[in-house]
Order: structure tokens, then sequence, then C-alpha cells
């Protein structure tokens, strides 16, 4: 009894997790699909053939969210791990209120931020910029580096370091051949965050970009509105497809290391 | 020997300064001038004299009043329900069996799928004329879209809790999954002994121990819920709309004068949402430790 409850759970996590998004292959190659046809009457690749002219914006849109995406893992990484570091294995005054300060553009909505940033932007002339876009990103993405890292960090010893340094290695091999090795899998998770918290952004973009940059939740979001769902799917897809990838790279350490996730824990 | 006790004590501080000096100069920093714009400093507009005024004008809106719950209802709605679903979830998905890690693959499926492309999915899916009601056609249940309940862009917000749920239930899960396998069977083995039965087990064993997890993703789910603006705007009814869109509404309107009122708006938002998760956390501990 107890096993077929639990293949009964199984199958309907599977099922759930496809349905929004197979329809959305079928959609993407249909001309017309009209209520109440199971499939589309006629098929089509012309959802396709649009999203690689260059009038759809998609390619355009797909480059900037990845570029936009990569630079601010990098700065998050930059700015975040030594960060996180200092947190976890070192001691000093007014720990817990730094680590509550990094924590906080996660608990409190950012609309106030956002908008209040977007004031300060339009005086320094950052607003229409590649760069202005991914300072405002930094804002969601630094805590959770911070939050993963530091859990990362906390249940990581130093000894290994010690011995490296006593064996003579500088400080650029210890953290190459040592330190690295050891958070790597923490920092795939931590990354796999900062790069799909950048690549989902919209109303922070629109903002700030003002229509000079446009990433690919900007290029989708008229085709959903407009109910063009062939274009929309097509969009979605090419939208997902990193997304996918990033996971199937970090989904071990997702599911097996509680060090990596314990750090929600203790927010 | 002193410089180099003093380089020992200032390492830290040192490690720290670019991650705090980045939140505070964009996050406070913008919260400071979001603050100083709703109190009606706004030298853009000649405007410098500090009011009231602004919070006054919103707080006598309806239309204020209105979103503000609506807001309130899906955060709360979408929070309990993938609070209670991704815990139930984790438990089925913490026990090791043939093929459990394909299962945990597609129950992490949605986390990297961008909230857009979840909502295009959900409206795919459950519109009147989507894959549900073409199946319930099919199945002889309705005869036309209109019999159909209605999901999209109905008052309740039905398919902008379905996109919060799928995306969520996965986030909090996988929290809940990771702590359930950190702490092994032990525990548990020990309360049998002791005569506890399933439902003790979870109670006094397990949920205390998983609680942390649940207490902090749920309070991220509620403060984005809370905060979020495409997912209501697609899918959601114009009038009641959720706060944050009502407030990016005035404050893109070409006319500026309606900015303050957009600030202050928001600062009531995010006023009440600390509010509320200041009291959320002191109840959950409570709850717990009782």
């Amino acid at each position: 009894m107890n096993k077929i409850l639990r293949w009964l759970v199984l199958a309907i996590i599977v099922i759930t997790a496809l349905a929004p998004i197979l329809p959305q292959f079928v959609w993407s190659f249909s001309h017309r699909w009209l209520f109440p046809s199971l499939l589309p009457s006629q098929w089509s690749t012309e959802p396709w053939e649009y999203v690689f002219t260059a009038t759809s914006r998609v390619g355009e849109g797909f480059f900037n969210s990845l570029a936009i995406a990569v630079v601010v893992s990098l700065l998050s990484i930059l700015v975040g791990l030594p960060a996180s570091r200092a947190l976890a294995l070192h001691n000093f005054r007014g720990k817990s209120a730094i680590e509550w300060l990094l924590m906080v553009p996660i608990i409190v909505p950012g609309i106030v931020a956002t908008m209040g940033i977007h004031q300060v932007f339009i005086r320094l002339g950052l607003t229409d910029t590649f760069i202005g876009v991914c300072l405002v990103h930094l804002i969601p993405c630094i805590p959770y580096m911070v939050l993963v890292m530091s859990s990362v960090f906390a249940n990581y010893g130093t000894e290994l370091e010690d011995t490296a340094r006593t064996l003579g290695a500088g400080t650029f091999s210890v953290w190459r051949f040592v330190t690295l090795p050891g958070i790597l899998p923490g920092l795939l998770v931590a990354t796999m965050f900062t790069f799909l918290i950048s690549w989902g952004q919209y109303i922070t973009t629109v903002l700030i970009g003002g229509g000079t940059i446009i990433t690919l939740p900007m290029v989708l979001f008229p085709f959903i509105s407009g109910t063009n769902y062939p274009n929309a799917a097509a969009i979605s897809l090419v939208f997902v497809a990193p997304a996918i990838l990033v996971l199937i790279f970090t989904s071990r350490q997702l599911g097996r290391e509680s060090s990596v996730m314990g750090g929600f824990g203790r927010l | 020997m002193r410089w180099l006790s003093l380089m020992e004590k200032l390492r830290a501080p040192l490690m720290i300064l670019p991650a705090v000096a980045t939140i505070i100069l964009l996050f406070f920093g913008g919260l400071l001038v979001g603050l100083g714009q709703s109190l009606g400093y706004f030298p853009a507009i000649d405007s410098y004299d500090l009011t009231l005024q602004y919070y006054a004008e919103v707080l006598s809106d309806n239309i204020f009043f209105e979103s503000l719950w609506q807001t309130f209802r899906l955060a709360l709605l979408s929070t309990v329900m993938s609070s209670v679903l991704a815990i139930a979830l984790a438990l089925v998905l913490r026990q090791t069996f043939k093929g459990s890690r394909f299962f945990t693959f597609m129950f992490q499926l949605s986390i990297p799928i961008p909230h857009l492309v979840a909502a295009a999915g959900i409206v795919l899916l459950v519109s009147q004329s989507g894959i549900l009601a073409r199946g319930a056609y099919a199945l002889g249940l309705i005869d036309a879209p209109r019999d159909f309940p209605v999901m999209v862009f109905d008052r309740p917000g039905t398919a902008i809790q379905l996109t919060y749920l799928w995306k969520e239930v996965p986030f909090i899960g996988v929290v809940v999954l990771a702590v359930l396998q950190g702490i092994g069977p032990q525990y548990e083995e020990v309360a049998r002994t002791l005569g506890a039965n399933s439902w003790q087990r979870f109670r006094f064993v397990l949920l205390p121990l998983i609680m942390p997890g649940v207490l902090s993703t749920s309070i991220i789910v509620f403060a984005y819920v809370f905060a979020s603006y495409e997912i209501p705007l697609l899918l959601g009814v114009r009038h009641p709309t959720t706060l944050p869109v009502l407030a990016f509404q005035n404050y893109q309107d070409p006319d500026l004068s309606l900015r303050p009122q957009a600030m202050a708006m928001s600062i009531i938002l995010t006023l009440i949402a600390i509010v509320l998760l200041v009291a959320y956390k002191r109840l959950a501990n409570y709850a717990v430790s009782r």
C-alpha cells in the first residue's frame, strides 16, 4: 500500500514537472492549433525561423542576457567569496550585524531600492548601459553567493591549507590546488544561483536598461501577453535551454551535499 | 611584529569590505533615495520640502488597500501551500529506492526555469482553451471553452498561484531534502525504539530539524511573491492588481509627479513585509520550541 502511494506521488512529480514545458515544444512547431484539437491542425517551422531573424531580437537578447549573467556571476564571486570566507572562518566585532546586512536584500522587497537606484543611475549616466544593468542585478545575487558559500566555508577545514603551506606552497598554489578543489562543488551551486537570478530578471532590466539593453525576458514578455503562443513557446525554449544545462551540471550537488543547501537554514 | 598583528586584525574586515560596500551603496543607497522621494525630496521636479502628503494620498485610496490585500493573500497562500507540499514531497524523495536519482532530478527541474517561462507554460495548460480544457473536451466533460473554470485573469489569481507553486515547491523541497539527508536514520530509529508512531516521529523528531530550513526558504518565497511584478501583470486581473504592479505603473507614468506616490506605496509595502516576516519568525520559533 505504502509502495503504491509512493509510486503515485512520484508519477505526479514527473507529470507536474513536465506539464508546463513539454506542450511548449508542440506549440513552437504549430501554425494553427485551435480548441479542441489535441494536436495542431497545421504544423510549421515558422516560429523557429522567426527566432533566428534579426528583427525578432532573440539573438541579441540571448547574448545580452548571457553576457550580463556571466559578468554578474563573476563579480558576485569576486566580491562574495572573500566575504563568505571571513564570515565563516574569522571572528570579529559586529560579525552578526554584517551577516544580517548582507542577507537583507533577499528578505526585504527590493522594489524601493530599484526605483531609488534608477534615480541615482540617471544622474550618473548609468541607465541604458550594460554596466548599470549588471550593477542592479548584483543586489539579489551577492546575498545568495554569501549565503551558500559561507555555509560551505563553515564546513571546510583549513588544516589542508596549513599543511600545504608548511610544505612550501605559495599563496596562489594553496588557493589553486587546495582551497579551490575543496569549495568547488559549493561554488558551482552558488554560481548557478547567481547566474539564474540574473538570467531571469525582468523589471530591474526594463527600468535600468531603459529599452536600450534588450534581454531575453524582455523579448518574450510581449508574446505571452499578446497571446502569440507559437512564438512565445519558441522563445521560451531558447530561454530555458541554458538553465536546464546549468541544472544538469549542478543537480548532484544540489541533491546530495547538505552543506551547500544547508546555508538556507541559518538565515 | 606590530605591523603583522595589525594586518591580521584588518584581514577579516578587508575581506568583507567589497561585499558590504556594494550592498550598502546599491541597496541601502537606493532605499534612502526612495525614502527621500516618498517624503517629497525630489530635486528633478524642484521639490525639496519634506511632507507626509504622499503617504496620506496613498492611504486615502481604496485601490491601494484592495491591491495590498490581493498582494498579501497571494503571497500568503503561495507560501503556505508551497511549504506544506515541499515537506511532504521531500519526505517521499528522501527514501532511497530504484530510480530515486532520476525522480530527484525531475523534482528539481523547475528550479532553474525562469518565472516567465513557467507563466507561459501554466497559461498554455490551464486557460479556457488550454491543454487541460482540450483534455476535458475530449473526455466529454465540457462542450465549449467557456464551460472550463476560469483560472487566468481571475480574481483569486489561480494561474498566478499555480506558477508560484510550480516554481517554489522544489526550491523549499531541495533545502528540506538536503537537511533530511544530513540527518540520517539514527534519530528516527531511536524514537521508534522508544515507541513513537510515524506521526510522532515526524512531529517531534524530523519537523524540529527541518524547521530552520523551511522557515528561511518560506521567508524568501514570501518576500519574493510579495514584491513580484511580472507574474501578476501577465496572469492576473487588472483590478485589483498587486502593489508592485500598481507602484511600477505609477512610477513609469510620464507624469513625474506620480513618482513620490509610487515611492510611498513601495515604502509601505516594504515596511509591511518587514513587520510580517519578523512576526512570522518569532511565531514559528515559538511554535517549534514548544
